[in-house]
């Protein structure tokens, strides 16, 4: 099974679980997903949202409840993990503390039956990619956090598998730590042309390193979209919140032309770019603290009027509280430094005021 | 060696608080068995080491070693041996796991007297397991289960397998099971798994539960004297020190019977754990979890 | 995770295997079931010879029982001997407990082997030398003597059970009452105890299930006054050509329903592993 491929397809795969009651309740619901050679796809979402189960039906590490996964036109889902010779790295790293670094990496290739003189070349080599060259006699339970990482990385790619899944491999690591091995993660990527499938909770990753990017809650994909997109289109007001747009403001539709909505609420009076089919005359707008800009005149459009409440100094900007007359809070990420009590200008421009349909 | 290091500072009061249970521990456990050591060596009559050469002698005292050890390591290697792969199939945590250690509790809680009392109940020639295999024509010749060889060892097995099944599952169930999902994913079938993960990380815990289980079949007692035939095939060691002691009322003899005791079980122990510390020997955890 | 796609013939010998040992450990279970159930009707049978059940039931050997073995007496016996047993052991073991919990000493690993020998050392082993200076000490077959025997294998255990209860109790909740004026005594009866409780008691149900069923040591040191109850059942049984079968099963009902009873209470609070042994490895980090 280790040859190559062109596509997998995830088709509705499906896992469900007894819940409280006996009630079954869908870890993951129904996902549809090609995966491209050499893509790198990360699975996006709070915990709970159902990405480690997709991962782990994808590893075979648990079964489906429905739907099928598919390597070109065979059909895998019903393969143990040990026949689908795809390469995982844990969230926890799971390397063998009985074995030496070299033990642990070579793991895989002495399960596929090669030799001891066939496996050490390959094992140096996958050591020299995550650079721990030297440390091969090593027990795991010797080496640094990050090290142990790296180990487990190169335990998934010596064996060459078309596809390298990995759970979270970043974030038992420190902060300085974590920004470093994703880059490395990335590199190494790029040098085996392979495919990976990462799960992550953090944008930043998500964002850093994937060609595309699947945001899901509650077992449900929301959107699968390149990084730049997910930013800043996101397709619903969930996958929005997720992303970073803080200010979410329930509002009234006024008119809509084309992909623009007038939408007015208390105190506020703006046009946004439609992202969903509105109904009921009623809409969210969602906007990201840092697409305001501050003045201090009422002049031009997409303008909100409001007293500054709090302003916390971040070095580069402020993140500044502002309220309005009627009491909406906005979060505003701007240069300058408004007092607290100072009745302040915000501007928005068009395109980056999003409106959804309202929950 | 309670004591601290020398009291430059001042004394912590809180080590006093071990005295107590070491005093009682050196008091009654270290200096009777020091006593015995040097009572076996002050015969009745005879030079220093007439107790031992009576032993290795006399032809009702030294082939109790073997009688021994014919009924232990037997009885070892099947409690080991059956609890393992069974223990191994219930690690996942379930109901069953649950019911299967609360039963099997029982019979060590009940005790040897118990078990050997059932026996004799149960397993003797009227009992229900002879009408059984005669009602269903199963075996025809007479039940001979008790009063031999085989009524101990059957005792051993059900005083000694819930034992060894308990322990041995309390050291797979430490075994983070994330190591096997990461080895299935390298490629290892579920055998493999058993060979390379679980095996070489449950073997000191194997070594020590074959250790524990060995020494307690070796001192079989009970069960020896009720269930088999003490003057015959189970006249085990421990049956030679009691009556020494106790019948013939000669303490010196019977501490040295009990010194050769402790010391084969001694060398069987030393010989595994010396095996042992050949292995891997460390967390059984994955990472610094 | 099962290997569901492996070639049909392994697959077969999969459920052979698996169906082997589910086989193995039912025949045990059932055989034991069978075994106090055999108990249990032969001490209710009026005359049981070669059938399936008895001819008629009665439950006079339990009142004969009790006369003939004078059960009174000895369940008196047991009970004042496992209640000492259990309390001694705790007054000394805890405080020990405590100390190696908190403390780092020389020695240490040395104190932590004494204690962990009686447990892994047969009792007969060291019962024989005991009960010589036991005799000695002209405590041998007073219940005195065998309340001290049966100290050292529960002494011991309460030991390993407390000392990682302990150590996971935070030393700064300790800090904390020292802080706020709490004497060593007052800190010890109003932290320590309470947060120290549920261990105890897990401690003493473990001790005192074991201390009903230890049978060699009692019966190395015991004199006729002083049996508890499993030693007078191995009596009984040993001389069971004295008395009729059905009275000294009659008396193992006793002891089982005793023992059960306890081990009952006991698994509400403790896990079954635990009563086994605490001799577990605690691997050192590497």
């Amino acid at each position: 099974m280790d040859h190559d491929f062109n596509e997998l397809r995830l088709d509705g795969v499906t896992r469900r679980f007894a819940g409280a009651g006996g009630l079954a309740f869908a870890a993951l619901n129904e996902l549809t997903l090609t995966i491209q050679r050499g893509e790198f796809i990360a699975l996006l979402g709070p915990s709970g949202c159902g990405k480690s189960t997709a991962l782990n039906c994808i590893a075979g590490l648990m079964q489906l409840s429905g739907g099928s996964i598919w390597l070109d036109s065979t059909r895998i889902d019903t393969l143990p993990p040990e026949k689908r010779g795809f390469g995982m790295v844990f969230q926890n790293y799971a390397l063998f503390p009985h074995m030496t670094v070299a033990r642990n990496i070579g793991f895989g290739l002495k399960m596929r039956g090669l030799s001891d003189a066939n496996v050490a070349p390959r094992v140096a080599h996958a050591l020299q990619l995550v650079q721990l060259t030297g440390q091969e006699h090593k027990l795991p339970g010797q080496l640094s956090g990050g090290q142990q990482q790296r180990v487990a990385i190169a335990r998934a790619i010596v064996i060459e598998p078309p596809l390298v899944l990995m759970d979270e491999p970043l974030s038992n690591l420190d902060a300085k730590l974590r920004i470093e091995t994703r880059a490395e993660i990335r590199r190494i990527h790029k040098e085996l042309g392979r495919s990976t499938i990462y799960v992550t909770h953090d944008q930043d990753e998500a964002l850093s390193l994937a060609d595309r990017i699947v945001v899901m809650k509650d077992g449900v994909v929301q959107q699968i979209a390149a990084p730049h997109d997910v930013y800043a289109q996101p397709a619903n007001l969930h996958v929005a919140r997720f992303m970073g747009y803080r200010n979410v403001v329930e509002v009234a539709i006024e008119r809509e032309s084309g992909e623009r909505v007038t939408v007015s609420g208390p105190d506020i009076c703006l046009t946004g770019v439609r992202k969903q089919p509105l109904a009921d005359g009623r809409a969210c707008i969602a906007m990201r603290p840092e697409e305001f800009t501050l003045g201090a005149d009422p002049g031009g459009s997409n303008t909100i009027s409001g007293r500054v409440d709090n302003v916390e100094y971040c070095g580069r900007d402020s993140l500044i509280d502002v309220v309005t007359a009627s009491g909406t809070r906005l979060y505003v990420r701007a240069n300058g430094a408004p007092q607290a009590g100072d009745t302040v200008y915000v501007h928005i421009p068009v395109e980056r005021t999003l409106v959804y349909p309202h929950e | 060696m309670t004591a601290p290091e020398a009291p430059r500072a001042a004394f912590d009061r809180v080590l006093l608080l071990v005295v107590p249970a070491a005093a009682f521990m050196l008091l009654l456990f270290i200096y009777p068995f020091l006593y015995g050591l040097a009572l076996s060596f002050n015969p009745k009559e005879g030079g220093a080491l007439a107790n031992y050469a009576h032993f290795f002698t006399t032809d009702n005292l030294w082939p109790t070693i073997w009688t021994t050890l014919r009924l232990a390591l037997p009885a070892t290697l099947i409690n080991v041996g059956l609890a393992l792969p069974i223990a191994f199939k219930m690690r996942v945590k379930s109901p069953y796991q649950r019911w299967a250690t609360t039963i099997l509790v029982i019979p060590i809680t009940l005790g040897t007297v118990l078990i050997a009392e059932g026996m004799l109940t149960y397993f003797g020639p009227k009992g229900w397991l002879a009408q059984f295999l005669q009602f269903f024509h199963l075996y025809e010749g007479s039940i001979r289960l008790t009063h031999n060889y085989w009524g101990v060892l059957i005792s051993l097995v059900i005083s000694g397998f819930p034992f060894a099944f308990l322990l041995i599952l309390s050291y797979i169930t430490g075994i983070d099971p994330v190591l096997a999902r990461a080895a299935s994913t390298l490629g290892a079938d579920p055998r493999s798994q058993f060979r390379h993960i679980y095996l070489p990380l449950l073997a000191p815990g194997l070594a020590m539960c074959f250790c524990l289980a060995f020494v307690q079949a070796f001192s079989v007692f009970p069960s020896a004297v009720l269930l088999g035939s003490p003057a015959g095939p189970t006249r085990v060691i421990s049956i030679a020190a009691y009556e020494a002691a106790f019948e013939q009322y000669d303490y010196s003899m019977a501490s040295a019977i009990a010194m050769i005791m402790g010391f084969v079980q001694l060398v069987i122990v030393a010989a595994v754990l010396g095996a042992r510390s050949l292995m891997y020997r460390g967390p059984v955890s994955a990472g610094k979890g | 995770m099962s290997a569901s796609v492996a070639n049909r013939g392994s697959r077969w010998l999969d459920r052979a295997w698996t169906g082997l040992l589910w086989g193995l450990m039912t025949l045990f279970l059932v055989n034991i079931g069978l075994m106090i159930a055999a108990v249990a009707t032969n001490s209710f049978a009026k005359r049981w010879l070669g059938t399936w059940l008895p001819e008629g039931w009665t439950t006079s050997w339990y009142t004969s029982a009790w006369k003939e073995f004078q059960l009174d007496a000895i369940l008196w016996v047991t009970v004042q001997v496992v209640f000492a047993v259990v309390f001694l052991a705790l007054l000394i073991g805890v405080p020990a407990a405590y100390t190696l919990a908190r403390r780092n000493f020389p020695g240490k690993r040395l104190l932590m082997l004494l204690f962990l020998l009686p447990l892994m050392v047969p009792p007969i082993t060291y019962g024989i030398p005991l009960a010589t200076v036991l005799y000695k000490a002209q405590l041998a077959g007073t219940i005195y003597g065998v309340i001290l025997a049966n100290l050292i294998p529960a002494a011991p255990f309460v030991i390993l059970v407390m000392t990682p209860f302990i150590e996971q109790i935070d030393p700064n909740l300790e800090s904390a009452a020292r802080v706020f004026g709490a004497g060593t005594g007052r800190m010890f009866w109003h932290i320590l105890v309470p947060l120290l409780g549920p261990g105890i008691l897990a401690a003493s149900l473990l001790v005192l299930v074991r201390t009903i069923a230890l049978f060699e040591l009692t019966f190395l040191t015991a004199g006729p006054d002083s049996q508890t109850l499993v030693v007078a059942l191995y009596y009984a049984v040993f001389a069971a050509g004295v008395r009729a079968p059905q009275s000294v099963d009659a008396m193992a009902m006793v002891y089982m329903a005793v023992t059960l009873a306890w081990l009952l209470i006991a698994l509400r609070f403790v896990n079954p592993t635990q009563l086994v042994s605490r001799v577990k490895e605690h691997p050192q980090p590497a």
